[in-house]
């Protein structure tokens, strides 16, 4: 096989279809970057799921002087009901890995501390806050057997648990997450399409050619090598656009727009666009390359 | 060289078969016409030669193969045995004359040095030194079906198939034609082409082979075109 007579086949045919080809790399740059952004996001989600899931504590907040729940109709809590809290607590272990008792004071002083420039801090006296116990567990997922031994309680006025409030967060980005993915593989239909149809063209517009090379037995690996890696060369021209542009959200978006204002968590690193970078050329690659593949053996019989 | 056995092909959709129940045999060496009506069968026995289409019963062997039993991926090599020539010349019209022989050899992976080398020779055989650097449509006719001859013999085939190969062009004009593959034949190959023209078959006097509704009605060794029962 001489690699310079198909090289340049490859070459002739891409110019000959501009327009085609520039409408494939097109597709397949868009779907493939949609694709990558939705592997992003969702190697983001877990980025956060750790990042997180570490830090988020139970709060069992006890009944303060007024509060009208059902269990706080005793009044404040006890001494005697605050310790066998503790107590019930303590025999939750392993599965509670930390315990620590917020006093009325300690709150009122958080408080004051997160909303430090805020007119709010005035207007909230020190009794305002409740007392509190703050329980990391060991396995975050296991919330609900700390919620059915201690909300409803007597001395217990809710139990609260961040995760949940998180969950739905993560929730919410799970959902644009499997939106993008949607259209991402809608097209990479599209882009199939696109890619068989101008398969087809090309092939037409060869056919004297593909005709003359039959004729004079050339193999049929020869007479449609120029093709697939016409489609492979343009596929694989928009899946690098695509990876180009999965660093453009990594370095601008992420690093220099979502990262300083939100530093309060953590961000997918350059692994993850590493990862995903390679698949995004396998994908493209590899399914123009089956397209063009299976719409040759129809097109271009011995 | 070309063995049918009783070969019937029937097109799909088709009511009638293109060639029904054809026997006969070509011997290595021979010069064949293959004359008829239109409509008779003729291109569709050629194309069985060259396994473009396989027959719907029967047995086809060609140089020693048996068609039936070909598979796929044995098409090409029986098909560089096997030079084509066509009343539509079939050249490249961006190609020069020697590109487009060049082509033919190219595409089945010989080396550069090899095409150099034969290619000249070749156009010599059928007189078009000095036109290398020609596009087809600088060109006569004839000089046309000459590149395309060139293409088909570059390769020294032991087979040479015509499909009419005068049928576009002048009475002069085919006599040369005629005369370079009757040299071609001389040189070896076994060559069998299809033609409507009567004057050139009555004046070779070589075997024809004559197909009426896909039927064999003559094989005639130095026959004439003229039907004569
Ligand atoms: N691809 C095809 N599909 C269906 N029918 C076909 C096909 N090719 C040929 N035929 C039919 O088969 C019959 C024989 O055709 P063929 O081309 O072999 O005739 P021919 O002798 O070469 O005619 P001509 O002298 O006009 O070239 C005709 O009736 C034709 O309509
Ligand atoms: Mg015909």
């Amino acid at each position: 096989m001489r690699a310079q007579f198909v090289a340049s086949e490859v070459g002739n045919g891409l110019k000959r279809n501009l327009t085609m080809t520039l409408a494939v790399i097109i597709t397949v740059a868009v779907s493939l970057t949609l694709f990558g952004v939705s592997l992003l996001v969702r190697s983001q989600v877990d980025t956060m799921k750790d990042f997180w899931y570490d830090k988020v504590e139970v709060s069992i907040f006890l009944c303060a002087k007024g509060s009208d729940t059902p269990s706080c109709v005793g009044g404040e809590v006890t001494r005697a009901q605050r310790d066998q809290i503790r107590a019930d607590l303590e025999s939750l272990r392993p599965l509670v890995s930390e315990i620590y008792y917020e006093s009325r004071t300690e709150a009122f002083a958080r408080f004051q501390e997160q909303f430090a420039n805020s007119p709010i801090v005035d207007s909230v006296s020190e009794n305002a806050l409740p007392e509190s116990f703050r329980v990391k567990l060991s396995d975050p997922t296991q919330y609900d057997v700390v919620a059915s031994a201690f909300a409803g309680r007597p001395g217990i006025e809710q139990v609260n648990d961040q995760r949940q409030v998180l969950d739905k967060f993560f929730r919410l980005l799970g959902g644009l997450q499997a939106v993008a993915l949607i259209i991402a593989i809608v097209m990479l239909v599209v882009t199939v399409l696109l890619i068989v149809n101008t398969m087809r063209v090309a092939a037409f517009s060869r056919r004297r050619e593909t005709g003359i090379m039959r004729l004079v037995g050339a193999s049929n690996l020869y007479i449609q090598l120029p093709f697939l890696l016409e489609a492979a060369v343009s596929a694989g021209i928009g899946a690098l656009l695509a990876v180009g542009g999965l660093v453009l959200a990594k370095s601008i978006v992420i690093d220099q727009v979502l990262a300083p204002s939100f530093q309060f968590t953590a961000f997918v690193g350059w692994d993850a666009v590493f990862a995903i970078a390679p698949l995004l050329l396998i994908v493209g690659i590899g399914l123009s390359g089956i397209a063009a593949f299976f719409t040759l053996r129809k097109y271009l019989r011995v | 060289m070309i063995l049918f056995d009783s070969v019937t092909k029937l097109y799909p959709n088709q009511a009638r078969p293109a060639l029904e129940d054809a026997s006969l045999e070509i011997e290595k060496g021979e010069f064949v016409f293959l004359v008829g009506p239109s409509g008779s069968g003729k291109s569709t026995f050629l194309r069985l030669v060259l396994r473009e289409e396989r027959p719907t019963s029967g047995n086809v062997w060609v140089l020693g193969k048996d068609l039936m039993r070909l598979s796929n991926w044995k098409i090409p090599a029986l098909r560089r045995e096997i030079g084509t020539v066509f009343q539509d010349f079939r050249l490249l019209p961006n190609k020069t004359v020697f590109e487009n022989v060049a082509f033919a050899l190219e595409v089945i992976g010989k080396p550069k040095s090899h095409i150099r080398k034969v290619v000249p020779e070749v156009l010599e055989v059928v007189g078009l030194e000095g036109k290398e650097d020609r596009r087809p449509d600088e060109l006569s006719g004839g000089e046309q079906q000459r590149v395309a001859i060139a293409r088909a013999f570059v390769n020294r085939p032991k087979l040479l198939i015509a499909d009419e190969p005068t049928g576009n062009l002048d009475p002069g004009t085919s006599v040369g034609i005629m005369k370079l593959l009757d040299r071609i034949n001389r040189l070896g190959t076994t060559v069998v082409m299809s033609t409507h023209d009567a004057q050139i078959v009555d004046q070779m006097r070589r075997r024809v082979i004559e197909l009426e509704h896909g039927h064999v009605v003559r094989d005639q060794s130095r026959g004439v075109y003229g039907y004569a029962r």
